[in-house]
């Protein structure tokens, strides 16, 4: 008998321990769910999933009554809208000042501890700005987003950047490039594979600040429409959205990585931990 | 008037002296290797002949120019590691320094100037051997090629002088001697200056021209950084007899700074 950390599970039976979970969740729910309704069939805590397809095919498959629009669609329109300018325009602003402020020292020192100060200031406590300042309206949120998630990300490229070895830059002088030549063909090529990566990682905080901020105030989106539900106690339209944002989420990341992998070949051979 | 001229060159980091009155001419073609037991200055000496870091005191001098001390495309550099850049072919790679030359915005070629730009690489990547890995990454390459490839990258921008730190000290004997007859080759080729850093006396004793050996000449055990490095062995190699070998084998085999007893780093 070999020792169980020299145990590998066959591929078939990855796939098996892996969906086991995913089946033990949903058979538990759906006893609970059968429990509960056994015993008062107006239960709203956990309908049965008769309900979520009901629910699901009245806000996505039919036209509301009240606009005429699908409620469904164009929430998660309006919130994939939103999350993709929020996180767009913060990986902009990283590359940019990541890049400048990792290669040339004297920007480093002007910006760096400002960039470190605003990182540490909590995005939600100055909501209240935003609104204050941008109005309830799209820009708000978006540029929570935004303030969310630039700093970390500003960060993390500059980081990289320094990360670079300097035989590199040193070789590249060598070869006789000049500061503008290495930014382009040295370091930006090398730095955009990381930017990706750090950009999956902080999706995860990009939905947070997105679905806070239409909690608080908007007439639309995947965040708004749990909040606005919420006061009915209505799990059956709850729950489907909250899988739907997973499902969102997952293959948002998916997407991500597999354009990596596809434009930056070099960079996942190389870095095990990066794939 | 000799090519490259060092006067009197001291490197100091606060009161540790590394490097003190190094005085040296070299002609252009000579291959100096250079050897010393760890810690003795010799990577300095190669980063101020690079430009990355500058003397303290004295100059050096190339045709009676002062030395920029900045790297430029007037030295090559082969590091020992990390020497190319991950994210370009082989071919990429080569055609790099081409592009920075001619294309100062977007240090990329297009169409007829890129096709020339490739034949001229493709003729240099020929000559080291890596005809046929032409498309491939870094990565996918041997330690042995990687290197190789970094050679064809210094060497296509035709740079007067060639820095060597450790080329090869990574790399299996039976490659490293490949690489030995590629690099006597491409000198031939070139009429290169060569500064060669090597731990292997044998390499240094095949490859160079010269011979160079740093060490301190006077310590100080009450304070082994107040006396810096000296070059005590310098010869044309094909002079140095028994004796002399012995020396310089002793002179490496107990370096006088008591907490560094191998030459192996």
């Amino acid at each position: 008998m070999k020792k169980l950390i020299n145990q590998q599970p066959a591929r078939p039976a990855r796939w098996m321990l892996g969906t086991l979970p995913f089946i033990l969740l949903i058979f538990f729910y759906m006893g609970a769910s059968n429990a509960r309704l056994e015993e008062n069939p107006n239960d709203k805590l956990l309908p049965a999933f008769g309900s979520f397809v009901d629910a699901i095919d009245r806000l996505a498959f039919q036209p509301s009554k009240r606009s005429g629009e699908y409620v469904f669609w164009q929430d998660t329109l309006s919130s994939l809208q939103r999350l993709a300018i929020g996180v767009g325009i913060s990986a902009l602003i990283a590359l940019v000042l990541g890049v400048s402020n990792g290669t040339i020292p004297y920007l480093r020192a002007g910006l760096s501890p400002m960039i470190t100060a605003i990182s540490l200031v909590p995005p939600m406590a100055i909501l209240p700005v935003l609104f204050i300042v941008f109005g309830l309206g799209e820009v708000s949120k978006i540029v929570l987003i935004a303030i969310g998630i630039t700093p970390f990300l500003v960060r993390d490229m500059q980081q990289r950047v320094l990360e670079i070895p300097s035989e590199q830059l040193i070789k590249a002088q060598t070869l006789g490039a000049n500061t503008w030549q290495i930014i382009l063909r040295v370091v930006l090529p090398q730095v955009m594979p990381r930017l990706l990566a750090s950009v999956r990682l902080s999706l995860g905080a990009a939905w947070l600040f997105l679905i806070a901020a239409e909690a608080i105030a908007s007439t639309d989106g995947l965040g708004y429409r749990i909040f606005l539900v919420r006061r009915y106690l209505a799990m059956d339209v709850i729950l489907p959205y909250v899988l739907w944002i997973t499902l969102l989420a997952f293959v948002i990341d998916y997407l991500l990585r597999k354009l990596s992998l596809w434009r930056y070949p070099w960079f996942h051979d190389q870095t095990p931990e990066g794939s | 008037m000799s090519y490259i001229t060092i006067n009197n060159v001291w490197k100091e980091y606060g009161d540790q002296v590394v490097l003190e009155r190094i005085n040296n001419r070299v002609e252009q073609g000579d291959v100096i290797t250079i050897v010393g037991a760890s810690g003795c200055g010799k990577t300095t000496f190669l980063k101020m002949l690079l430009g990355t870091e500058a003397p303290s005191r004295g100059d050096i001098c190339i045709e009676g120019e002062p030395l920029r001390y900045e790297p430029d495309s007037q030295r090559g550099i082969v590091f020992q590691r990390y020497s190319v850049f991950p994210h370009l072919t082989v071919l990429q790679n080569v055609l790099l320094s081409r592009e920075f030359e001619a294309s100062p915005l977007l240090a990329r070629l297009f169409a007829g100037r890129r096709q020339k730009a490739r034949e001229e690489a493709q003729e240099m990547i020929d000559a080291v051997g890596l005809g046929a890995a032409l498309d491939k990454y870094p990565h996918e390459l041997s330690g042995g090629m990687q290197q190789r490839l970094a050679i064809a990258q210094a060497l296509i921008k035709k740079p007067r002088i060639l820095l060597l730190d450790e080329p090869f000290g990574a790399l299996d004997p039976g490659i490293r001697a490949d690489m030995h007859q590629l690099v006597l080759k491409l000198w031939r080729e070139y009429r290169l200056t060569i500064f060669m850093i090597t731990h292997d006396l044998k390499e240094g004793f095949y490859l160079g021209t010269r011979l160079w050996v740093f060490d301190k000449v006077r310590v100080d055990p009450q304070a082994p950084g107040a006396f810096g490095a000296r070059i005590t062995y310098d010869m044309p190699v094909g002079s140095i007899d028994a004796s002399a070998g012995n020396k310089i084998h002793q002179a490496l085999a107990e370096p006088p700074v008591t907490e560094q007893p191998a030459i192996t780093e």
